[in-house]
């Protein structure tokens, strides 16, 4: 299923992030997809190559979740493929029954554990999401047709709402809703102010959005993405809070309370949320219970 | 521009192998080449039988012109040290098919052309302008991964997450394209992409 459908039924749509590991042992991961996210999110995030990061690919992964009855949703960077890479693993996703794209540019490679490689980026997001749009059409990039009926796919992008040039942000934002782009994933959101001003004017657009969150687990990862992460801002006071929690009981509880409390101030403005859990799917029921959202029923 | 790096002393020493012959291209406009550095090194190796400095050893014809006198000595030479560019040291190995002819020097290129000085703005020389629809800075090379519709979300305060010296360049583009009320320019409805296959200088950006 196509998680257009959802947006369009007018759902309210949750996915959560899963990286496949550094290795093809997947156990853990499908483990934590059955017990903590199957009834409580509608599609799976594949990271692919997070980070700049080799690991297991993102469409095989996508492919392992499907067969194990949980909707994935297909990650892809041009970070690491030319325009005729990118697009074969665009027909290779609809020929494995994959119907979910989230169509990004990608960190850079000296960022990631393979410093010396090579970056591509032949295309960039904008560029890609059209040439999705393109095979929908029946034709590649170059203008060639595709044999037999064309695939269909959901096509998402994402965007910085507490960018400090949100504007710039927007620019791009349009550019990939012109292209083609059906729904937007958000970097990780800690200021409800900002986001709501955000979509004040994201929604002239009329494509929806899901808030981006990052489970904030401690003090020192707030102020690693506050020194490195582009687009990521914890403000001091959540610092603060987060603080008391490491006296109290270390147990992360405070940013469990910091994700529920951010979705409910930003519900009424979003169209979703999608939660980067980064090793907590555990976590994730607790942080939708507390935000008051039920359990759904999976559909794949 | 090209800046010839000189390769490590221990790496030099290794190449110069029995009677040697060294040959420097200086005097290029194009290249900055590490000329005291190289005397010295060179100065220490054994077994240099002939230093012979010119200049354009790239043109086939001219390097023969300038080599004719030294035929001798390079015949009876084991080894051929090129301090040069890369194009230099293939033309003397496409010269003397028979030698070993070895690079003394890594190539890297150097912003900025021939009689200016090298600067932080450099032309990728994409043979396919994008300037005049980016208010003059150039999204090839003011931008880490090259990107041709927009700012990805690896800008900080400005700066590229890439390396965090450099400036954002799309939000360079944005904010220049904001002061002359042209960010429109960056709104149409096919996306670019580049054409590395016989690119057209002549197709309108705008």
């Amino acid at each position: 299923m196509r998680i257009t459908e959802l947006f369009q039924r007018g759902e309210f749509v949750l996915t959560a992030e899963v990286g496949p590991p550094k290795g093809i042992e997947l156990d853990h991961l499908i483990k934590d997809a059955h017990e903590f996210l199957k009834t409580r999110v509608h599609a799976l995030n594949v990271t692919d190559n997070q980070s700049s990061v080799m690991r297991t690919g993102s469409l095989a992964t996508c492919k392992v979740l499907k067969d194990e009855g949980l909707l994935p949703i297909f990650q892809i960077t041009c970070r690491d493929r030319n325009r005729i890479a990118l697009q074969s693993d665009v027909l290779s996703a609809a020929l494995l029954g994959i119907e979910n794209l989230l169509l990004l540019t990608g960190d850079y490679t000296t960022l990631g554990d393979h410093p010396q490689a090579k970056p591509v980026f032949d295309l960039d997001s904008v560029s890609l999401t059209h040439a999705v749009k393109r095979i929908e059409e029946g034709f590649d990039i170059a203008g060639n047709a595709i044999d037999g009926a064309p695939p269909k796919f959901a096509k998402g992008a994402v965007v910085s709402p507490c960018s400090d040039s949100v504007d710039v942000q927007l620019a791009k934002m349009e550019a990939k809703v012109k292209a083609g782009c059906e729904y937007f994933q958000t970097q990780g959101v800690y200021e409800p102010e900002k986001f709501i001003k955000f979509m004040e004017q994201a929604k002239q657009f009329g494509v929806p959005v899901q808030l981006g969150l990052i489970i904030p687990k401690n003090v020192g990862m707030c102020r690693y993405m506050n020194a490195n992460v582009a687009g990521v801002h914890v403000p001091d006071d959540m610092i603060e809070e987060l603080k008391a929690d490491k006296e109290k009981t270390k147990a992360g509880d405070t940013g469990v309370e910091i994700c529920a409390r951010l979705i409910r101030e930003c519900k009424e403005y979003a169209q979703g949320v999608h939660i980067m859990s980064l090793g907590w799917e555990n976590r994730i029921p607790e942080i939708l219970d507390m935000a008051g959202i039920a359990p759904i029923t999976p559909q794949v | 521009m090209l800046i010839t790096q000189l390769k490590s002393k221990e790496t030099i020493e290794a190449l110069a192998k029995g009677k040697t012959v060294i040959i420097n291209c200086h005097g290029c406009k194009e290249v900055y080449f590490a000329e005291h550095e190289a005397d010295k090194l060179q100065k220490d190796l054994s077994g240099v039988t002939q230093i012979i400095t010119t200049d354009y050893i790239c043109n086939p014809d001219n390097l023969k012109l300038q080599l004719q006198k030294h035929t001798d000595v390079i015949n009876a030479a084991d080894t051929v040290l090129v301090f040069s560019c890369g194009v230099g040291v293939q033309t003397v190995a496409a010269l003397f098919e028979g030698k070993r002819v070895y690079s003394c020097c890594d190539t890297y290129p150097l912003p900025g052309f021939q009689g200016v000085t090298p600067l932080n703005v450099d032309c990728g020389q994409c043979g396919e302008c994008y300037l005049n629809g980016t208010g003059g800075i150039c999204p090839i090379t003011a931008c880490s991964k090259s990107l041709l519709n927009g700012q990805c979300g690896g800008a900080k305060e400005g700066m590229c997450e890439v390396d965090k010296e450099m400036e954002c360049g799309w939000e360079r583009i944005y904010r220049k394209l904001e002061k002359l009320n042209k960010l429109d320019n960056m709104k149409y409805d096919t996306p670019k992409v580049r054409n590395y296959c016989n690119p057209n200088a002549e197709e309108p950006i705008i």
